[in-house]
C-alpha cells in the first residue's frame, strides 16, 4: 500500500469515522460526501461505536496477493449498530462458529502485510462481543 | 437512431493458450469475424478488456491489435467495465452505428489470464470490487460473491445442494460446445462433495479463469444482407451501474443493476421476460445467475434457484441459460465473458448452434455483469 494512501483513509481504518447526513441524519460509512438515500451534499463527520452484527461470511481459501500468509480467514459483511453494512475479516474466533446474526465490535488489526520489507497496513476486524 | 445488426462472428477456442499472445488472440477472434462477414476492414474496433494492464503489462490494447490486424489509421479504442467490459465494448459500438457514425464496426473482447499465478489472478479479479473498502479488508471478488450466497440461503431457505442444476447444466451444454473449455459433464454427487474456495461457493460454483477472445462485426440492417445471410439484429442494448461495493446497496440481494438495464431494455424492444426464447447469464457464481433470473423478471425473489431445482434451465426448459456452457464451463476470460455471450446468442439466433439449439428461437437475451452487480449490461437480439 502506498504511503499516502495509507495516511488518508487513517480515520476510517483505525477509528470507523464515516459521515452523519444533516438533511435526513443517515450514518454514512464509508465516507462518500453525498447522502446516497437523499442525495444531499453530508460532509459532518461522524465516529461509529464499532459494535454490530454479522450479516454473512465466507472462510476464504484462495486469497489475493498480500493475503495469503492468513489463509484461510474469514470475512463478513457487518450491520452497524447505526444501520450500514460494512466488509471486513473477523478475528479472535474459529471458523466453524461464525453464525449470521452473531454480536460482534471492531478491533484494529494487521490487514496485510507488503512483502517482507514493506508496509504493514493496520485497520479495522471485527471480533465477537466479549460478555 | 438506426436498427443495427451483427453481420460476423468469430471466436477462440476458451482454456491456456500458452502459445498464444493478447494481441494474437484478440487478431484471431477478430480475423475470423471478418471471414465470417465477407468484410475486409472496419471503420472502427473497440475492445473489450479489464486486466491487460496488471495481467500482461499491456495497456493502449485496441491500436495494438488494430496495427497487429493491418488495419492502421481506424478508430479504434479500449472499453473497461471490470467483468462487463466484453459487453460495455459492444455497447459503444452500437451507439455508432446506431449514430450514424460508422457503418462498419468491429467489438472484439479479449482477455489473457492464465501466464499469471493464482494470487495474481485473485488480486487482478478483485479489482472490479472496491479496492479501499472491500479488497483493502482481504475480501476477493468470490469472497463477496460467497457472501451473498451465504446471505440468499439464509434468507431463503435454500442449502449449497441446492444450486448444482446451474453448474450441471452449464457442463452438460459445454459438451456441445467445441470453443468450451471444460467440455465434461459434472454429477450431482461430484458437486455436492467440491471443497470450498470461498465457503459456500466451491470450484463448481465458480467460473474458471482463461484465455480467449470473441468478436462480432456490426453494420446498419438495412446493409445487412451484403455481409451475412443470417443477419442478427440487435433489438436492445441497455447498461446501468450500481453500487461497486456489494455493502453500500440497499439490499445486497438486489441486484438493481441487473434490473434497471433489463427493463431498460424490455421497455425499448416493446418486450417482457415471456417473450424471450433464452437467456446467457452471468455465471461467474451460481448465485449470481439466481439474482440475474430474479433481477429479469424470469422468476421471484428466491426463485431463481427453484428454477434450477425444477430443470427449467436446461436446452428445452422453460428458460434455457448458459447454452453453451456459459462462464462456469465454456470458460470465463474475464473482459471477453460479455462477447462470448453475445456471439453465443447470435448462433443461436443464426441456428447455428449444433447439438445446443434451442428449437425455434427468435428473441435471445444476454446479461453481463461487472464486479458483484456495479456495471450491467443486458442485449436482446432477433432472428431477422
Amino acid at each position: 500500500m502506498e504511503v499516502a494512501r495509507y495516511w488518508r483513509t487513517t480515520r476510517q481504518r483505525y477509528q470507523l469515522v464515516g459521515e452523519v447526513c444533516p438533511n435526513c441524519s443517515g450514518k454514512i460509512f464509508p465516507p462518500r460526501d453525498v447522502c446516497p438515500t437523499c442525495e444531499k451534499e453530508a460532509k459532518t463527520p461522524f465516529a461509529f461505536s464499532g459494535v454490530g452484527e454479522v450479516y454473512s461470511y465466507s472462510t476464504v481459501y484462495q486469497a489475493a496477493a498480500g493475503y495469503e500468509k492468513a489463509t484461510p480467514y474469514t470475512v463478513a459483511m457487518i450491520r452497524l449498530a447505526e444501520g450500514p453494512l460494512v466488509s471486513a475479516q473477523l478475528t479472535d474466533i474459529d471458523d466453524k462458529d461464525v453464525a449470521i446474526g452473531m454480536p460482534v465490535e471492531m478491533v484494529t488489526r494487521v490487514l496485510r502485510e507488503d512483502g517482507d520489507r514493506g508496509m504493514l497496513v493496520y485497520g479495522y476486524k471485527f471480533r465477537p462481543v466479549m460478555v | 437512431m438506426r436498427d443495427v445488426s451483427i453481420v460476423g462472428l468469430g471466436q477462440t477456442p476458451v482454456g491456456e493458450h500458452w502459445d498464444t499472445s493478447l494481441r494474437e488472440l484478440g487478431f484471431r477472434a477478430l480475423e475470423s469475424a471478418l471471414k465470417d462477414a465477407k468484410a475486409e476492414r472496419v471503420e472502427a474496433l473497440y475492445v473489450g478488456n479489464m486486466l491487460s494492464g496488471h495481467l500482461t503489462g499491456q495497456e493502449h490494447i485496441a491500436a495494438l491489435i488494430a496495427d497487429f490486424a493491418g488495419l492502421r489509421g481506424i478508430e479504434a479504442i479500449k472499453i473497461e467495465a471490470a467483468c462487463a467490459s466484453g459487453a460495455a465494448a459492444l455497447r459503444v459500438g452500437y451507439a455508432m452505428v446506431a449514430g450514424g457514425l460508422a457503418d462498419l464496426v468491429a467489438v472484439v473482447g479479449v482477455e489473457k489470464m492464465t501466464d499469471q499465478a493464482p494470487e495474481t489472478v485473485t488480486a487482478a479479479m478483485s479489482m472490479g470490487v472496491d479496492a479501499d473498502y472491500e479488497a483493502m479488508q482481504g475480501l476477493t471478488h468470490m469472497g463477496v460473491g460467497a457472501m451473498l450466497m451465504r446471505r440468499y440461503m439464509h434468507e431463503h431457505g435454500f442449502k449449497r445442494e441446492d444450486f448444482a442444476n446451474f453448474a450441471i447444466t452449464a457442463h452438460a451444454n459445454a459438451a456441445g460446445n467445441p470453443n468450451a473449455m471444460y467440455r465434461s459433464p459434472i454429477s450431482a454427487r461430484l458437486f455436492n462433495e467440491a471443497k470450498p474456495i470461498a465457503d459456500p461457493i466451491s470450484m463448481f460454483d465458480s467460473a474458471p479463469a482463461a484465455d480467449g477472445a470473441a468478436c462480432v462485426i456490426l453494420a446498419p440492417t438495412e446493409i445487412a444482407r451484403e455481409f451475412s445471410d443470417k443477419p442478427v439484429r440487435i433489438r436492445a442494448s441497455a447498461v446501468a451501474t450500481d453500487t461497486v461495493a456489494a455493502d453500500d446497496r440497499r439490499d445486497p440481494l438486489y441486484l438493481e443493476a441487473a434490473a434497471i438495464s433489463a427493463q431498460k431494455a424490455f421497455a425499448a424492444a416493446g418486450l417482457g421476460p415471456d417473450d424471450i426464447d433464452l437467456l446467457e447469464t452471468h455465471d461467474a457464481f451460481t448465485i449470481l445467475s439466481a439474482l440475474s433470473l430474479e433481477a429479469c423478471g424470469f422468476a421471484p425473489r428466491g426463485g431463481g434457484v427453484r428454477l434450477a431445482q425444477n430443470g427449467e434451465i436446461g436446452l428445452r426448459g422453460r428458460i434455457p441459460i448458459t447454452t453453451m456452457g456459459g462462464l462456469k464451463a465454456r470458460g470465463n476470460p474475464v473482459g471477453a465473458a460479455g462477447l462470448y455471450q453475445i456471439v453465443e446468442v447470435a448462433q443461436q439466433m443464426r441456428g447455428d448452434a449444433g447439438v445446443n439449439q434451442v428449437a425455434n428461437a427468435r428473441l435471445g437475451m444476454a446479461q453481463n455483469i461487472g464486479g458483484t452487480g456495479g456495471t450491467v449490461v443486458t442485449t436482446i437480439l432477433e432472428r431477422l
